[in-house]
């Protein structure tokens, strides 16, 4: 039997017997005795009658917490609130409030099982939003078919995954093609397309038929196993909130217990009224547990962090939410962050020929890896590039010699170098000049097209308050086209990786207290950009270890509106945190309050304890909504 | 060297508080977070020390504060 349901019938048995004591105290002869009831009077029959079925209700319910409370104190522990809760219910006993002690007891031990429900439920929800976690795979070994656990599977293996599975670990695909479903990875729902090469991840799920793939990682370097690694372990980098909390219930006990003790002795030295103060002094005993706050501020966090990673967010701990959810400047690269990464060109503007330009074009940049290079290969035609040697001048462009013909492309300042008459473009975006034999041919106007996402995004980041700010390497008519476009409050161009560094570095500097600067990167190249900022996120770079290393926050779909829920999530959760510190603190400082003053009994005592609790915990399920 | 323990009957969020508190000041133990939503315990013990010997210590704080709890 599950711990819960003992809990439970010794908490149905108590309270039937808890209840046929109360009717037979108060509707048979019996009553009579309650005038005097407030006393031990062991030579009268009708005090055991009174007692001990009531003493009897007590200590079904509540034994285990006597037995754990002694228990403690053996191991050096007294504030506990077992403990708390058995001097409580003594007290009521030694008073000789039976009914008060059984009924406090029976409370207490609904509200702790409601808790354990709760508890218990929240953690299946949070565990259900990572529920990516592949069980089994079928890897074929000697031409048979085994089903082993995604821990077993070795490099090199071949894997069956059938229709409908999730993929245990990263692979190839080596036959088969379709589409598989990523949402649990990234929390984009369009599937994503496969031919038989293409690389796949783990905890996607396959959505055409049987396919077969090699496996290129063990199980505990595959992504998904990262991302859970990730938010088990996000508990290690509290929050502010979550600190303070933990420091605040380390004081909170001892100084309540004090307080009862005071309450306890010094008004009832002076009135002579012990019983009336003792009994004021026990329910500060009741209030003083701090597991309300103790337990809702980490799952509010916990909360925040699940559901961000259902969207496809990965966040690595608490005080990440909590900086989100300041006002603050967002600094972002623009290459592969605010636009596609991708140049397309724009526009051929030859002196003469397009064609002749194109040709010239491509035997230059043909065997480059620059972005602006490969777009104007794919833009030209394919021409013979036999008989040419390409040389790169170094940050300024190409030059590539042979038959009989010397053809330079690159930047203006290539242009002059050489010393070729030339017109300048006056567009924004990158232009590269191509000469041959030193004439001027013309130039290809080429731009990085915005993502799709970046222009909502940046508007619903302004809306929200925030300042953003744009870095590039780029020249200064690039970075103004995109600003202008997007409304960016401020740009830097021109900026080598060490000056991004440097410029985030003033920034945090010149920053107000409560303000967090995030850097938004792609991740690969400004990794130390990253780990400056307060917040570093990375984005759409998954499966990236580098990537995910450096930042705190990781977008998984290339999305910029990710930005956007997260931050809202954030301020969720924040809210939800802090509404759970005033309801708990309120109730218990309202209740010892009040029953300082004797308007309150033992039974708000304990609802400020255990109640309270569960409120909170009720609350924190909301941030995964 | 970093550790992940699963901590089964571990009932009280005040209680893993203080688990953590405590076993974060055993000599030999670098870090310690106990997260008691995951019920798991992530520890980091310095390469230097005894690991069988810090890990008794762990183990008896866990049972000193909550002596239904083991480490898994």
């Amino acid at each position: 039997m599950s711990k819960n349901k003992k809990l439970l019938t010794r908490i149905v048995i108590s309270f039937a017997l808890f209840a046929v004591a109360m009717i037979v105290f108060k509707l048979t002869p019996l009553r009579s005795y309650e005038a005097y009831a407030k006393s031990w009077r062991l030579d009268d029959y009708r005090f055991y009658a009174y007692s001990i079925p009531f003493l009897a209700a007590y200590i079904i319910v509540g034994y285990s917490v006597i037995y754990r409370a002694v228990r403690n104190i053996f191991n050096g522990r007294v504030f506990d609130e077992n403990f708390l809760m058995t001097v409580a219910t003594f007290g009521a006993i030694a008073l000789c409030d039976f009914p008060e002690a059984c009924g406090v007891m029976l409370f207490y031990q609904v509200g702790e099982l409601f808790q354990n429900y709760a508890v218990g439920k929240s953690r299946k929800s949070i565990a259900a939003l990572m529920d990516i976690r592949p069980d089994t795979a079928c890897v074929i070994r000697d031409g048979e078919e085994v089903t082993v656990f995604p821990e077993e599977v070795e490099v090199g293996d071949v894997l069956l995954v059938r229709a409908g599975e999730r993929i245990a670990v990263d692979g190839v695909v080596i036959e088969g093609a379709g589409s598989v479903d990523t949402s649990s990875l990234t929390g984009e729902s369009a599937p994503r397309e496969f031919v038989e090469g293409d690389a796949l991840l783990a905890g996607c799920i396959n959505l055409s038929g049987a396919i077969k793939m090699r496996a290129t990682a063990a199980y505990v370097d595959s992504t998904v196993a990262k991302i859970l690694d990730l938010v088990e372990n996000s508990a290690t980098k509290k929050a502010k909130t979550e600190n303070f909390i933990t420091r605040f219930a380390k004081y909170y006990t001892p100084v309540v217990v004090f307080s009862a003790l005071f309450l306890a002795v010094i008004p009832s030295l002076i009135t002579g009224a012990w019983a009336e103060w003792v009994a004021r002094a026990l329910n500060f005993l009741v209030v003083s547990c701090p597991c309300a706050l103790v337990i809702s501020i980490p799952l509010s966090f916990f909360g925040g962090i699940g559901s961000a990673s259902k969207k496809g967010v990965l966040i690595k701990g608490g005080n990440y939410l909590e900086l989100l959810a300041k006002q603050g400047t967002f600094v972002f690269d623009k290459t592969g962050t605010l636009t596609k990464g991708a140049f397309d060109v724009t526009g051929v503007y030859p002196q003469e020929n397009s064609a002749e330009i194109l040709r010239l074009a491509y035997i230059a940049e043909n065997g480059s890896l620059h972005p602006i290079a490969q777009s104007i290969t794919n833009y030209a035609p394919h021409v013979s590039t036999e008989g040419y040697e390409v040389k790169e001048v170094a940050g300024k462009g190409v030059c590539a010699v042979g038959n009989g013909e010397e053809i330079l492309a690159g930047g203006p300042s290539l242009m002059r170098e050489r010393g070729v008459e030339f017109k300048e473009c006056a567009s924004a975006g990158s232009a590269v000049y191509l000469a041959l034999n030193g004439v001027f041919v013309g130039y290809i106007t080429l731009e990085d097209s915005l993502k799709d996402s970046t222009q909502s995004a940046i508007k619903e980041l302004k809306e929200s308050g925030c300042r953003t700010v744009m870095l590039t390497g780029d020249n200064e008519r690039a970075a103004r086209s995109v600003a202008d476009k997007l409304g960016i409050d401020e740009f830097s161009y021109g900026l080598l990786p060490q000056d991004k560094v440097a410029a985030v570095e003033r920034l945090k500097e010149n920053k107000k207290n409560d303000e967090t600067i995030c850097f938004v990167g792609d991740g690969i190249n400004d990794a130390p950009v990253l780990t400056v900022a307060d917040v570093g996120i990375s984005m759409g770079n998954l499966g990236s270890d580098a990537a995910i290393e450096a930042s705190d926050v990781v977008l998984m779909k290339d999305d910029l509106s990710a930005i956007v829920q997260t931050r809202k999530i954030a301020t969720k959760t924040m809210r939800i945190a802090r509404e759970n510190i005033i309801i708990a603190l309120g109730v218990k400082a309202a209740v010892l309050i009040l029953s300082a003053f004797g308007i309150t009994g033992m039974w708000c005592a304990v609802f400020a304890d255990v109640g309270v609790a569960m409120l909170a915990i009720l609350n924190s399920m909301r941030t995964l909504k | 060297m970093k550790k992940a323990y699963k901590m089964t009957d571990l009932c009280c969020a005040n209680c893993a508080t203080e688990i953590e508190r405590n076993v974060a000041k055993i000599d030999g133990v670098n870090s310690c977070t106990v997260n008691f939503i995951a019920q798991k315990m992530l520890l980091d013990v310095s390469d230097t020390a005894d690991f069988d010997a810090v890990m008794k210590k762990v183990l008896h704080e866990v049972k000193r504060v909550e002596p239904d709890c083991d480490l898994v």
